[in-house]
């Protein structure tokens, strides 16, 4: 079973639909006993870092969040999920996160690319993983937004995309992999991502 | 890179897909659910339904579609028509739409932006314009001005500034309908589309006008759009998804193959 975290995010549906879609059983729950009791953990987002972190702490998800990473269970976050996992983000300010990756949330800096970074966009994959799986340089994710991941340690980068700079679109280590487009509005290739993490068992082989 | 977005546009009534040219002599052409699939497997890139069903109580049948397309298709959508409360918006966006297209209700309700953007995200707010070109006067600067109702009345808003105006008001897209060349397959109007694309900085959907690949080569190398729409191109089978973005590739735009 995967659970889907609730904590309002305005994709949990669209998640689960994709799931159901392929088959795979999945649950939307808050419920700490249910989250940490399930095999693999999503962590879907959207919307602003400042809201979405007073709804996790609020109803005591950070804690569980984290105890799950530590139990080593397959972990995705997606979008906005992306980014709460660092220390933090520069939205609204400076917003603290969950620290499960180092590094922050920058906003894209650039005078002449309309921001948010809105479509889609292809990856160029530095490390192979295993949710990565059957994923091609032609295959294209549907990305909405204006902060990305700068992760303090490059080995945390799986994959870049181009938009005026090269960000991390993919990051992860060990059992946590986050991506930063909509994988649930992602086509095929979404689709082959979400498969391939339900089958995912937390491991990366060493290259 | 990013790429340029190719989005299908399906006319709803009363849960049947249905065209008409410059809004007028419309016929059902399919199943809404079953169009949205098919573009899909073709690689659309996005989709988007307008409700134009005009009796009030039939409206509740837009949200079985919005349903039933978010359990069978993944790629984002938009649905608009007749959403004035922000309570109507929820209502598709909870039913699987990723963002709800506003026109005359934003009109003649301007805070509807502002309120849609800030319960829901600037992402998921797309602006609807539908615009006429008029002979310039004092108060239409841009010789575009904004229409409503399906085309019949004019505000007397100048498109231009009625667009930096929702921009600042937190509209994340403006779709920029042509009137005049609506329906057409003449083409889009380039001059507008690229002076709204120049001086807004969120993305600009070219509508109305779309008749051969080359159109839309035209309105994103020369009026600079981010997207584009195109309806009766592929309703009547005329032309492919997959033909038309091998077109565009070839010209070296950069645009998402399945």
């Amino acid at each position: 079973m995967i659970s889907i975290i609730d904590y309002g995010a305005g994709n949990l549906k669209s998640v689960a639909r994709a799931f159901g879609y392929l088959g795979i059983r999945c649950r939307i729950t808050a419920k700490p006993r249910e989250i940490l009791s399930s095999d693999k953990v999503v962590f879907p987002g959207v919307g602003a870092a400042a809201s979405a972190m007073q709804t996790i702490t609020s109803r005591g998800l950070d804690s569980v969040i984290k105890e799950a990473v530590y139990l080593k269970k397959p972990f995705l976050g997606i979008c906005l999920g992306a980014q709460i996992v660092l220390d933090s983000s520069e939205e609204d300010r400076g917003v603290p996160c969950l620290g499960i990756l180092p590094g922050a949330a920058l906003r894209f800096r650039n005078s002449h690319l309309k921001v948010p970074h809105m479509g889609w966009n292809s990856i160029a994959v530095l490390r192979p993983h295993p949710v990565l799986a059957g994923i091609d340089r032609k295959d294209q994710f549907y990305f909405v937004h204006s902060y990305y991941a700068a992760c303090a340690i490059s080995s945390d980068v799986i994959a870049v995309t181009a938009y005026g700079i090269e960000f991390s679109s993919i990051i992860g280590r060990d059992n946590v992999i986050a991506v930063q487009f909509h994988i649930e509005k992602s086509g095929p290739a979404g689709l082959r991502l979400l498969k391939n993490f339900s089958e995912w068992n937390g491991v990366v082989e060493p290259c | 890179m990013l790429s340029k977005r190719i989005i299908v546009c399906l006319d709803v009534r009363a849960g049947m897909t249905t065209k008409g040219i410059k809004f007028e002599g419309n016929i059902d052409i399919g199943d809404p659910v079953e169009m949205a699939v098919k573009y899909y497997e073709e690689g659309a890139d996005e989709l988007v339904f307008y409700d134009i069903t005009a009796s009030h109580e039939k409206r509740n049948i837009v949200i079985d579609v919005v349903n039933a397309v978010a359990e069978n298709i993944f790629i984002p959508f938009s649905v608009g028509g007749g959403l004035r409360t922000l309570k109507d918006m929820e209502a598709v966006l909870q039913a699987g739409a990723e963002k709800i297209s506003v026109n005359t209700a934003a009109v003649l309700n301007p805070e509807l932006i502002r309120q849609g953007a800030g319960a829901f995200g600037t992402q998921c707010i797309v602006l609807g314009m539908d615009v006429k070109k008029v002979p310039a006067r004092s108060d239409i600067a841009s010789h575009y001005e904004v229409v409503i109702n399906g085309g019949r009345t004019y505000t007397g808003i100048d498109a231009l500034e009625w667009a930096k105006r929702a921009e600042d008001m937190g509209a994340g897209e403006i779709c920029l309908n042509s009137i005049d060349a609506d329906g057409t397959t003449l083409g889009y109007e380039l001059a507008l589309t690229s002076m709204i694309s120049e001086r807004v900085s969120i993305p600009v959907i070219a509508s109305g006008g779309a008749g051969k690949p080359e159109h839309l080569r035209d309105v994103f190398v020369e009026a600079g759009a981010d997207a584009a729409l195109i309806a009766s191109m592929v309703h009547y089978g005329e032309y492919r998804l997959a033909e038309i973005k091998k077109y565009l590739a070839a010209e070296g735009i950069s645009v998402r193959c399945v």
